[in-house]
């Protein structure tokens, strides 16, 4: 396949970088100043050599992509909130040309998930988004394999910079402020950590999947989000006195998104430590499926869009 | 056991079709045949013995064996029972005091001593209809500061969705945080 990529972060470079591997082209990497287009397939090493440097990607404008030949839209710009711009229409673009369109940004199918589906429909090209929810851990395609009706509920830990934070909490016996200050000097979290402490990082991904279980219906104003600044380290012991502990668990049904702190048993499979993100999927007839990995981070989630891509290619 | 200080008049909620679950404690005369007797009104007013407790080696102050039943039946139908049981001459020491099907824990956090824990426990036991089991408290920083609170409840079978509710209004009104266990699946 044919891959032109927006959006060169650490998703946008590592699916540039890993292509090959897998057996597909990049014909176009851009960022929000400047493309690289070559119809043969890019210089990838110098490509990414430059936006290394700081320098621009490319000589091409960014919206030139378009008019390039691809099989495959790759949408890695930054997951913005409320109309999703400019992923959604970086997407449609994409759709309306009878493309294939892989989000690894959040922002369309968590804010726009009915819009975006029409327009798969009208579109000879498909969409697809598992790299949205939880990186590496393939959660949509077991949804997607178990067919979305059987599927009863989702629950998880999908941010991995909170599940981070709780951890050191338990085991270090801080508290929240000490450890996030770590975590940030680490580079673990951003600088405002609020999209993922406050728990909007988590409940977009949950709103992800209930669309995708309920075919539409929900946004990030639907679900109900606590995050994990009012935790004290001493909540975390006395959990821990009684063999549990507190993680920042997600749940998403076909009736709503609720994310919070919980209450787990230590020994649980959602009581994943460090970075780790892990989901159990509820089905009708198969009992709980559990999966568990790396949720985040460039070369884990490129390999959720170029499995996608892979996909696409079987179409 | 989560054996409450309500009587049985307190009971004013059904939530699974009626059917629960009490427990009566009788003091029998030591003589053969006693028991039985005893049984008898249960089994005849649709009541499902689940469980006979003789505890032979326990004696009351007035020199009868204690004996403690678990049994099934709807609200109405333990009135029915307890009445017979009394009409037949059995001593009917309590009865009631309702058994609960689930136990759950949470965690509080907030300004817990200022906004009267014991109000908390109160309004957790009276509003939620639950059983405080125990509570744990931890104040790090002093009691006018963040604290935290394990409370271990007990609470009917399948009530656990109300009950939660319940205690996150108490929560919300007094600025509490409600960190819930995690129920369903195989969390």
């Amino acid at each position: 396949m044919r891959l032109a990529i927006l959006g060169a972060g650490d998703v946008g470079r590592s699916v540039t970088d890993l292509a090959s591997e897998y057996g597909h082209d990049v014909v176009a990497l851009a960022d929000s100043t400047s493309a690289a287009i070559d119809a043969n397939g890019i210089d990838v090493e110098s490509v990414l050599q430059r936006k290394a440097d700081t320098e621009p990607v490319g000589t091409d404008d960014p919206s030139a992509v378009f008019e390039t030949e691809y099989d495959v839209l790759v949408e890695a710009t930054p997951t913005t909130l409320g109309d999703a711009e400019p992923g959604f229409t970086h997407a449609q673009r994409a759709l309306e040309a009878d493309r294939h369109v892989v989000l690894a940004n959040k922002g369309p199918v968590a804010e726009r998930y009915e819009e975006i589906r029409a327009l798969e429909a009208e579109s000879d090209g498909s969409l697809r988004f598992e790299a949205t929810v939880g990186g590496a851990v393939p959660v949509l395609s077991t949804i997607e394999d178990e067919m979305p009706r059987n599927v009863t509920a989702v629950r998880g830990v999908l941010n991995g910079t909170v599940n981070f934070i709780l951890t050191r909490m338990a085991v270090e016996g801080l508290d929240y402020e000490h450890v996030l200050a770590e975590a940030q000097d680490l580079g673990v979290v951003e600088a405002d950590p609020s999209f993922d402490v406050g728990g909007t990082d988590a409940a977009l991904k949950f709103v992800i999947i209930a669309n995708v279980l309920a075919d539409g219906g929900f946004s990030l104003e639907d679900a109900a989000v606590e995050g994990i600044q009012d935790i004290p380290g001493s909540a975390l012991d006395l959990a821990a006195e009684d063999g549990r502990t507190i993680r920042l668990i997600g749940e998403a049904t076909r009736d709503g998104v609720r994310v919070g702190p919980r209450l787990v048993p230590e020994n649980s499979a959602l009581a994943v430590t460090g970075t780790r993100n892990v989901v159990q999927i509820e089905t009708r007839n198969a009992g709980s499926l559990h999966s568990s990995g790396r949720g985040a981070g460039g070369p884990e989630t490129a390999t959720a869009v170029l499995s996608d891509v892979g996909r696409l290619s079987l179409l | 056991m989560a054996n409450g200080s309500s009587g049985w008049g307190d009971i004013s909620t059904e939530t699974d079709g009626g059917v629960r679950t009490y427990t009566v404690r009788l003091e029998l005369v030591d003589e053969p045949g006693e028991l039985l007797d005893a049984l008898a009104p249960i089994a005849e007013n649709g009541g499902n013995l689940m469980s006979i407790h003789h505890e032979r080696g326990n004696i009351t102050p007035r020199g009868h064996i204690p004996v403690e039943i678990d049994l099934g039946c709807t609200p109405d139908r333990f009135d029915d029972i307890v009445e017979k049981l009394r009409e037949n001459g059995v001593n009917v020491i309590q009865a009631g005091s309702e058994r609960y099907g689930e136990e759950i824990t949470l965690v509080l956090v907030g300004h817990l001593i200022e906004t009267d824990l014991s109000d908390t426990i109160l309004q957790i036991e009276n509003k939620a209809s639950a059983a405080v089991l125990d509570v744990s408290v931890a104040a790090p920083e002093g009691t006018s500061d963040i604290s935290s609170a394990r409370f271990r409840l007990a609470i009917d079978s399948g009530r656990s969705d109300e009950v939660f509710e319940t205690i996150r209004s108490i929560g919300t009104e007094k600025e509490l945080t409600i960190i819930e266990p995690l129920l369903g699946g195989e969390a």
